[in-house]
């Protein structure tokens, strides 16, 4: 295999359908997340009336709860299909083992080069790039995965003291932080790291697609990575 | 000195209906089965009683203030005739060598079975010259007088956390009690002063059960700190409802909406407040009006201000919250993006125009 991708044959299925269809619901959660999560933090002007009326801050914090699972549950099938699913199902769990190769770190700076516009030629892969792979790993999944423990361990709070949530989180990630202000204070950082990633990831999904000549939005659409004509 | 605690009371001339009463007053506060009642009064009228001695660090006194104002009469008569009869510098009648003497004598007499409470800390600095006992830093007098103790008490957030005199930048070096006590068992009892009814209850738990309740992860006696104020705020079902004050002075705030805005932190604070509330059960600080700064949570000082929900984040010294580090971090990051595509775009024309050229050749 050429070190710059121009021997890959095309096209080739990369994206499963379970992958695809974690990615957009996964997507679609972690939105509704922040957003909840912002007016937790920050609550909409006051609902007039008596209390009896109203459950605003019930709802949304409902809501946040609510997509906290479904995101919780994919992020755990999506795993589990890192085990089963193809080779570019596992790419994202096992970036810190391919990080021991040195080749890994050849195509590495062969990529950032190219986004530094020191080197002009685009490599192609049929997963993701090297510095893809390291954000996705970096960023989204131990993004993603300390938003789960912290947002459980607030979660155990609620339900209390015997709660498997409290047993499981709560008990060791409020003490770990020093107290639960805390854990409050980087769960709502921890939303704006995942901000980050989606700004980075969006902007390159889309020049990729532009400039790569490989199909890549819809590859998470119909699953193909095909050479664009 | 084979008294009971029962015997003590009887001196004192406190009737036996009185005695029964606050055996049930406190069972109930401990969260216990009425049947523990007759338990505790059992145990109150037979076994010989513990010695308390009670020392003081750095610390402002107000453990103590709030312990003398226990909401029945009969629990701090009784509890403070146990303790000042052995060693309280603020409570007791001697003072000086004299009672200096009597700590000495108990910590003699009842090796392994006395309780040591501490109220304030010790401050390390300068071999702990920040706090001078009897002449010698105070961390010596702490490690002496808890080495034969049967468990120790931390009263109070000073203890069980720093409090304001470990609050940043700390010149002193005041550490909570369990950096310098190692090998005892140590209830915490935190809290800016802690509840008096709470402290009175966990003082005549360990008395009458002689072993200390059960303890959190952290340390806490489970019974008084395993929720948050805000698990029990009669403000709560405004706070569902979406009904915040948002000015001290405006109309939500006369009519007693949830206090979160104004940076309550019921939610994050673990204390028996809204349930035990002040002064006999009079109120608590939300009922009157102001938010919870939290004073019973490991470092409530240097979170920022009490008023802001969104509190600072420590590690980055400036005064910036979650929101404002994420959307400045996060205009840095469009901006970097956009910087990129307008070269990414303004290279491909030039490619562009360049293959055009060499086409046109
Ligand atoms: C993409 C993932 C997530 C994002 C962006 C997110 C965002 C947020 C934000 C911004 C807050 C407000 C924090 C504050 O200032 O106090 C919050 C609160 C909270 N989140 Fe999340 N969250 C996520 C995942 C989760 C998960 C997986 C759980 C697990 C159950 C969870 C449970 C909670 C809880 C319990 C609170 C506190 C609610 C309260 O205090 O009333 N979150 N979240
Ligand atoms: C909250 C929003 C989003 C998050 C957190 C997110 C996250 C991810 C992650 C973690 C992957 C890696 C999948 C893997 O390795 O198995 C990925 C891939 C991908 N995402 Fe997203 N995504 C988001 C929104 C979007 C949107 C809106 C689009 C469409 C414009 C998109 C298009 C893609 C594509 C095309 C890939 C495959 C990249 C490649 O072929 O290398 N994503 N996304
Ligand atoms: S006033 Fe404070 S403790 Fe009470 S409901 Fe509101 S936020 Fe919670
Ligand atoms: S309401 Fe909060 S700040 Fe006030 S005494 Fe109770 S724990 Fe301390």
């Amino acid at each position: 295999m050429s070190i710059d991708g121009r021997d890959l044959k095309f096209p080739k299925y990369v994206w499963e359908a379970p992958v695809r269809i974690w990615h957009w619901v996964m997507a679609l959660a972690m939105v509704v997340l922040c957003v909840t999560g912002y007016f937790i933090g920050s609550p909409l002007p006051s609902v007039p009336g008596e209390a009896i009326d109203s459950y605003l801050m019930g709802y949304i914090r409902f809501t946040h709860f609510a997509a906290a699972y479904v995101f919780t549950v994919m992020l755990l099938m999506r795993a589990y299909w890192a085990v089963v699913g193809n080779k570019h199902a596992r790419e994202m769990f096992l970036v810190p083992l391919y990080m021991l190769q040195p080749s890994w770190w050849r195509s590495f700076f062969r990529v950032l080069g190219h986004y530094l516009f020191i080197r002009r030629e685009n490599d192609w892969h049929y997963g993701h790039n090297q510095l893809a792979m390291a954000a996705m790993f970096g960023m989204y999944l131990l993004g993603s995965v300390f938003m789960i423990v912290t947002g459980f361990a607030m979660y155990g709070e609620g339900t209390g003291m015997g709660s498997w949530q409290y047993n499981l989180f709560s008990s060791w990630v409020i003490p770990l932080f020093g107290q639960s202000q805390d854990v409050h204070t980087y769960h709502h950082l921890g939303m704006w790291y995942l901000v980050w990633f989606t700004i980075v990831h969006l902007y390159f999904v889309i020049r990729e697609d532009i400039t790569s000549g490989l199909t890549v939005v819809s590859s998470m659409i119909s699953g193909w990575r095909d050479i664009k004509n | 000195m084979t008294e009971t605690f029962y015997d003590v009371l009887r001196r004192q001339g406190i009737s036996r209906r009185s005695f029964l009463k606050f055996c049930s007053l406190t069972t109930a506060s401990l969260g216990l089965s009425p049947t523990v009642a007759p338990q505790i009064a059992h145990a109150l009228e037979n076994k010989p009683r513990t010695p308390v001695i009670w020392i003081e660090g750095l610390e402002c006194t107000c453990c103590s203030e709030s312990f003398i104002r226990s909401a029945h009469p009969l629990a701090k008569d009784a509890v403070l005739s146990l303790l000042s009869l052995d060693y309280h510098m603020t409570l007791s009648a001697a003072a000086g060598e004299q009672l200096r003497a009597n700590a000495h004598d108990t910590i003699e007499k009842y090796k392994g079975k006395y309780i040591l409470a501490v109220e304030g800390n010790p401050p390390l600095n300068e071999d702990g010259m920040y706090c001078i006992y009897y002449g010698k830093p105070f961390v010596e007098t702490l490690k002496k007088y808890a080495k034969d103790a049967m468990a120790v008490v931390a009263w109070g957030s000073c203890a069980s956390w720093g409090c304001v005199q470990a609050a940043k930048p700390n010149p002193t070096n005041a550490v909570p009690i369990d950096k310098v006590i190692t090998d005892k068992p140590i209830i915490k009892v935190p809290g800016c002063p802690p509840i008096a009814e709470v402290m009175t209850a966990i003082v005549t738990y360990v008395l009458t059960f002689g072993r200390i309740p059960e303890l959190d992860r952290q340390g806490r006696p489970k019974m008084f700190y395993s929720q948050r104020i805000h698990d029990k705020c009669y403000r709560r079902p405004h706070f569902d409802a979406g009904q915040f004050v948002e000015k001290w002075d405006d109309e939500a705030a006369r009519a007693g909406y949830c206090l979160y805005k104004m940076g309550c932190k019921g939610p994050t604070t673990y204390n028996a407040c809204s349930t035990t509330r002040w002064n006999e059960g009079v109120s608590f600080p939300i009922q009157s009006g102001h938010g919870c700064i939290g004073c019973s949570e490991d470092g409530f000082w240097d979170k920022g201000s009490f008023y802001d929900r969104l509190t600072n984040i420590p590690a980055f010294g400036v005064e910036a919250n979650a929101d404002k580090v994420g959307a400045v971090a996060a205009g840095v990051v469009g901006a970097a993006v956009v910087a990129h595509a307008a070269v990414t775009a303004i290279k491909k024309a030039s490619e562009k125009s360049g293959s055009t050229k060499a086409e046109g050749k």
